[in-house]
């Protein structure tokens, strides 16, 4: 690699400030048992070293500020500067989670609000901040069916089922919550049916988890029959939200017979992430599981409760004895809470209206640019993502799917999601976000048709690729069968 | 596709074939090339009880990681353990070397309700 590591860098006694000498040795400061032997090794560089190594670093990095960034289902919108000035107001990011409540009506405020508004977004009743990122608001919801059905004595239910276009995330978190894992397979258009669903539900089931969106870009047009045939089984229906971005202000989980959905804030309501930042995976439920969700719940004092806010402010209510618990320190992480409030106060219910039309118009106009030049298994009007397959390719010129990807790199965009869903082949999932200017799909699509056609003429152009990046193709199969998980000394 | 006549087949890639009074496992070519670079297996112990449909370890390639599912249901009772230390040698050789688990059935005609070669073949070329 050609940057050093900052051991490298190091040379004895280099500083980047000066410190005065303790006035006492450190044994006179501590008890023995917490004296190092030896001091640790740290590197020694000075500040400007430290300063220049990190630029150098950051100036590597990929990431949405630069360049194109359609990594399917994962909704990489830029991240707007006004969200970021406000969430760094130090009203909000130097405030102590241990604040008494009355001094921090504002943030309950907020939270408050946020949670109002995710409601009528989703079409749901109620609404936690608490769950950290996407994967825990599904394991968060299920735990709360699980404690809906255990509160009906109906402790029998075993399996989920998930379909076989689903997140990687379903199956896990059916796993980490106890149950075992029904998968279905999708109809030859790629969505889920009743009839395939009729064949796997029974009394035994606690739940179906259902993306909608799917993970091929297409609506589950059955879902108001999925959802009927779900509760009459006595299950319950999970929406993964994480293709939310396809509906806002035109179709809600709620309305379409889900009993609770999570939310992504960090792609949907356009906070960093992706390295950028924790994320936030609120999760919204119907009025029946409100008693479940995680404690403390922002609640408006009235008559009986503790308060010292007085009449009207806002408290935490901890008093929740069906709640599944805590699941995440305090509550949540609530300086993407800020960015995500800041997002939907600056865009209103047209903005994010057309933020949705704008985004399902990017990933259709890439469908249509590229179906001659790729496989397209799925050929339907596509919703906020794409879905195509380099198997013809991979047959006829032992191009794949990677080797596309890869190259990318050297047009200074970041690759699609490749190889999921499971069931395309050679996937290559593309999702644009409302983020981009045609020109700027413009010159992704040319991008594209350029490596194809190189693809046929100069394949190892491709098998090489990356040409351009400060670290050229890594060992993949290597690195994941004898990882090297610490640095050492050389 | 050439495939072994000697053993069945499962819809999800496994092979099962008789040896003796017990039931050897592997998966097919067609599944291993599929998979591509094969980068973790995750196999039982010796004694696990295992389950016909029900998946008895994992196989993890830079693709995605899968489900193993046994064809049989009955006690394993060996396990290829050299298989993780040379996976390159595990995709070589599939239906010999690459076996993976050893399985005492509780009802070795079980087998006879699994696809044969021509089934299989039909299912992979159709995949």
């Amino acid at each position: 690699m050609a940057e050093p590591t900052l051991f490298d860098l190091s040379q004895p006694g280099k500083r980047c400030i000066t410190m005065p000498q303790p006035a006492r040795a450190p044994e006179q400061y501590l008890p023995e048992g917490q004296l190092r032997a030896e001091p640790p090794a740290l590197p020694e560089v000075s500040e400007p070293e430290i300063a220049r190594h990190y630029a150098r670093l950051a100036a590597w990095n990929f990431n949405v500020d630069r360049n194109f960034y359609p990594l399917g289902s994962c909704t990489m919108k830029y991240n707007p500067r006004a969200s970021e000035a406000i969430a760094a107001e130090p009203g909000w990011a130097r405030l102590h989670p241990a604040t008494p409540e009355e001094c921090m009506q504002g943030a309950l405020r907020l939270m408050r609000d946020l949670e109002t508004w995710l409601a009528a977004i989703l079409g749901m009743d109620a609404v936690s901040l608490q769950p950290p990122a996407g994967a825990a608001g599904e394991f968060t919801s299920l735990r709360v069916f699980r404690a809906w059905h255990d509160s009906h004595g109906d402790t029998a239910r075993r399996r989920v089922i998930v379909p076989d276009t689903a997140h990687g995330t379903n199956p896990a978190s059916v796993a980490r919550c106890g149950w075992d894992v029904t998968v279905l397979t999708s109809d030859e258009e790629g969505r889920v049916s009743p009839d395939a669903l009729r064949d796997v539900l029974g009394d035994d089931v606690a739940a179906i988890m259902l993306t909608n969106p799917n993970t091929l870009g297409l609506f589950e047009t059955h879902v108001l029959e999925i959802a009927e045939m779900a509760h009459e089984a006595g299950a319950l229906m999970y929406c993964d939200g994480a293709n939310l971005n396809a509906l806002l202000g035109h179709a809600r989980p709620g309305d379409m017979g889900f009993d609770a959905v999570h939310v992504n804030l960090h792609k949907t309501f356009s906070t960093p992430h992706g390295g950028g930042g924790p994320g936030s995976g609120p999760i919204a439920v119907v009025a029946k599981l409100e008693p479940f969700l995680p404690a403390p719940r922002v609640r408006r004092a009235g008559e009986g409760t503790r308060t010292t806010g007085g009449e009207g402010a806002l408290e935490w209510d901890w008093d929740r004895p069906q709640s599944i618990g805590k699941v995440q320190a305090w509550f949540g992480n609530f300086l993407v809470a800020v960015r995500a409030w800041a997002y939907i106060r600056s865009m209103g219910a047209e903005g994010l209206r057309q933020a949705t039309e704008d985004a399902v118009l990017a990933a259709n106009y890439i469908r249509r640019a590229l179906e001659g030049e790729l496989d397209l298994p799925y050929p339907a009007t596509c919703m906020h993502e794409c879905v195509f397959s380099a198997k013809t390719l991979a047959d006829e010129r032992g191009v794949h799917a990677a080797d596309i990807a890869k190259r990318l790199l050297d047009y200074g965009i970041h690759p699609p999601t490749m190889y999921f869903p499971l069931i395309v082949e050679e996937a290559l999932m593309i999702e644009p976000t409302e983020t981009e200017s045609k020109a700027t799909l413009d010159q992704f699509i040319a991008a594209m048709r350029e490596i194809l056609r190189d693809a046929a003429e100069q394949p190892d152009l491709l098998h090489e690729a990356p040409h351009t990046t400060p670290v050229r193709r890594v060992d993949e199969v290597n690195a994941a069968r004898k990882p090297v998980l610490r640095w050492q000394k050389t | 596709m050439e495939l072994p006549n000697d053993r069945r087949y499962t819809q999800s890639h496994e092979w099962a074939k008789l040896d003796g009074d017990v039931v050897r496992v592997g998966i097919t070519e067609f599944a291993v090339e599929q998979l591509g670079d094969i980068i973790f297996l995750d196999l039982p112990e010796v004694g696990t009880a295992v389950r016909a449909g029900a998946a008895f370890g994992e196989i993890e390639s830079v693709k995605a990681v899968s489900d193993l599912i046994s064809p049989v249901t009955g006690e394993v009772r060996e396990v290829n353990e050299k298989l993780m230390d040379d996976l390159d040698a595990f995709a070589d050789d599939p239906w010999e070397a690459g076996w993976m688990i050893v399985v005492a059935p509780e009802d070795p005609s079980e087998l006879d309700g699994l696809l044969d070669a021509d089934g299989y073949a039909a299912k992979a070329e159709e995949a």
